[in-house]
């Protein structure tokens, strides 16, 4: 077990573990706030077409990214508007914006299908980036260094700033924050914004870095993994990270074992996960009694200021 | 005589309809066939899929006016394949093609409940009155892959990114390393299964999972460019999958396994419109066009492309056979003696891998 080989296997769980971590630290805050957004999977996507046909054009990047964190905002805004202001079932319209999603991005992709993109990688110096071992530190992707900047940043905000505790306030008792004069809905508003930026951004991740072509459903059931990852993170920041990072590893062993010649667990087992632990997801939320003292009293639940 | 109702009349009536509508059913006989797929994934999936697209339309070029097709992309391989390939049915298809192995049991059903209607399972094996099999000589290709990653691996090892332990996929492993053993007796072929045909972020770092172990040629069995991008980015080979992928890795793609289906679909839809259809079992190969070699990576040496060139007429002549023995499998079991060939039925069932392969 060489340096080179253990470098080689972290680079890969690194890849595998951050367009999950963006999504989920994204879902995070919008769970924070009291909404369910179970529409990562649609937003990714919209991301990833987005992400892919602005580079083609532009040959810029970081514009690629950009405007992958708008389309995902921008959907997630449909989704805030009805499901805050027209009040409709959190679930089955994040289940809409899912689906509605996957439809979309493969509309729009179409037409870019076979097409390739210079891969989004490290802006750092070959020397350090391509480094037989300071490439585990520097040969990542921009995208890897935000995915960590931001999982910290919100963390801090979350914990230690007034912003943060009026965003747990509004997602622990939305009536009490109503009665202090917080505004609510927009406060959420804002929170459902910023996770559909960041699916936005983790969907670019496909596109741009691990593959850098257009594909139906690239995704392949990762924003499904990342919901879950909230759960499993018990809505924390510091059990999200590690959790995704967790992840990652266990997908890359498995890869490893079988290439290797024998198997951890079943590889059906793996195929089934994802939905799996978006059935977890939904039956953990359903009861509040389960993990209640964990997860934002408010969650899933439409704010009624009048009864 | 007076005109009561009687069981006589009503018997002589029915008769009557019965012939009439059979009349009516000729002067139907002008309306274009129509044609139905499914496919396993989007027909921009640049591979599979779109390997059978373009043979549906090649089909429809070919007989112009007599057919119509029509296909459903993205039909998983499960229970939800069913309802899709009765809509196709109800809706007049009279010929139906399900274009992965995993819609055996629905194409069985299908056919079960629809006498009427004609079913082509590809890479399956169960037939019926009114379903055939059809399945292309892939094998023949990765052996001229096989011999190719013999030649050019540096490190002795090569890799091979499968999907699901289907015949299909166990045989193309098969020819890959016997024809790869046949130039580097020493060769190791390490192989990983995803378990999917199409995910293309598990496609990358599964290569990416086999070029640190060591493999300097890889081959994938999956639908996506994405191995072939990994190997780009390594600096190792690679081979694209079902169609040319070399404007996706200009320097790693060494060939491609193309897969022609437009003569196949064409022949079929003919026997279906002249009443000549019999359930078979087709299995064409490099000799009948189904598998083609794409152009090879100038990057290639001279030597190797010879004897890439070599195999496929060895194929073509009927010379050559990958699987003729003696062969071992992985437990060290003779499974064809010397001087024998594998025949085609234990070759469509196939389960167990040669020697040399680490799974």
């Amino acid at each position: 077990m060489s340096a080179d080989f253990v470098i080689s296997a972290l680079v890969t769980i690194v890849g595998v573990s951050t367009p999950i971590l963006l999504a989920a630290t994204g879902e995070l805050v919008v769970e924070k706030a009291g909404v369910l957004n179970l529409g990562v999977e649609g937003m990714m996507l919209i991301g990833a077409v987005t992400a892919f046909a602005v580079t083609l054009s532009t040959f810029n990047p970081w514009l690629g990214v950009a405007c992958a964190a708008a389309a995902g905002l921008g959907s997630s805004l449909l989704f805030g508007l009805l499901v805050l202001w027209l009040g409709s079932n959190q679930v089955a319209t994040g289940l809409a914006l899912a689906i509605f999603g996957i439809g979309l991005s493969s509309l729009v992709g179409t037409s870019y299908v076979g097409m390739i993109i210079p891969r989004f990688t490290s802006i750092f110096p070959d020397a350090l980036a391509r480094d037989p071992f300071w490439r585990v530190v520097f040969g990542y992707s921009p995208l890897v260094y935000f995915a960590l900047a931001t999982i910290f940043g919100v963390g801090w905000l979350l914990k230690r700033t007034r912003p943060g505790l009026v965003l747990r306030a509004v997602g622990e008792n939305d009536l009490s924050a109503h009665s202090i004069g917080y505004p609510v809905l927009p406060i959420r508003l804002a929170a459902v914004a910023f996770g559909g930026a960041m699916s936005g951004i983790a969907g670019s991740y496909f596109s741009m870095v691990i593959t850098p072509l257009w594909a139906e459903q690239m995704t392949a059931g990762r924003g499904w993994i990342a919901l879950a990852l909230v759960v499993f993170g018990g809505w924390r920041a510091a059990r999200l990270l590690s959790g995704a990072y967790f992840f990652g590893i266990l997908m890359t062993l498995e890869l490893y074992a079988k290439a290797s010649g024998f198997s951890l667990l079943p590889s059906q087992f793996w195929a089934a996960m994802p939905y799996l632990a978006a059935v977890a997801v939904l039956a953990v939320i359903s009861s509040r009694e389960g993990r209640g003292g964990e997860a934002p009293a408010c969650l899933g639940r439409p704010f009624l200021p009048n009864g | 005589m007076n005109h009561r109702i009687t069981r006589r009349r009503l018997m002589q009536g029915a008769g009557a309809s019965l012939a009439l509508s059979a009349l009516g059913g000729r002067a139907f006989a002008d309306e274009p066939l129509k044609v139905g797929y499914i496919y396993l994934g989007p027909v921009g999936d640049f591979g599979w899929t779109w390997a059978h697209d373009k043979g549906r339309k090649e089909m429809v070029a070919a007989l112009g006016g007599k057919v119509v097709a029509d296909y459903v992309e993205n039909v998983k391989e499960d229970a939800s394949a069913l309802p899709v390939l009765r809509d196709l049915a109800q809706q007049g298809h009279r010929l139906i093609f399900t274009t992965s192995y995993g819609y055996m049991e629905q194409s069985v059903q299908l056919a079960t409940e629809f006498p009427n209607v004609i079913v082509e399972h590809c890479t399956g094996y169960k037939r019926a009155k009114n379903l055939g099999t059809y399945n292309s000589r892939f094998h023949e290709g990765r052996a001229v892959l096989g011999t190719i990653a013999g030649m050019m691996s540096k490190s002795g090892t090569i890799g091979y990114l499968g999907s699901y332990k289907v015949p299909e996929v166990v045989l193309g492993v098969n020819a890959f390393t016997l024809a790869a053993q046949a130039k580097n007796p020493n060769i190791k072929v390490k192989l990983v299964m995803i378990d999917s045909w199409f995910d293309p972020a598990k496609e990358s770092a599964a290569a990416e999972t086999l070029a640190n172990l060591g493999c300097d040629v890889i081959t994938t069995h999956t639908d996506s460019p994405a191995p072939l991008q990994l190997c780009e980015q390594k600096g190792i080979f690679g081979f694209g999958q079902g169609a040319d992928m070399s404007r996706f890795a200009p320097h790693a793609h060494l060939t491609a396994i193309e897969d022609i289906w437009g003569p196949y679909y064409t022949a079929r839809a003919k026997a279906v419109l002249d009443g000549s259809w019999k359930p078979d079992d087709t299995w064409w190969g490099f000799k009948d066009g189904t598998v083609k070699i794409s152009p090879y990576n100038p990057r290639m040496p001279k030597e190797v492309q010879a004897e890439a060139d070599k195999i496929q007429a060895g194929w073509k002549s009927g010379s050559y056979d990958v699987f003729a023995g003696p062969i071992v499998d992985q437990a060290g079991k003779q499974r064809v003696a010397k001087g024998e060939k594998m025949k085609d039925a234990d070759l469509a069932v196939i389960d167990w891998y040669v020697k040399g392969v680490q799974s």
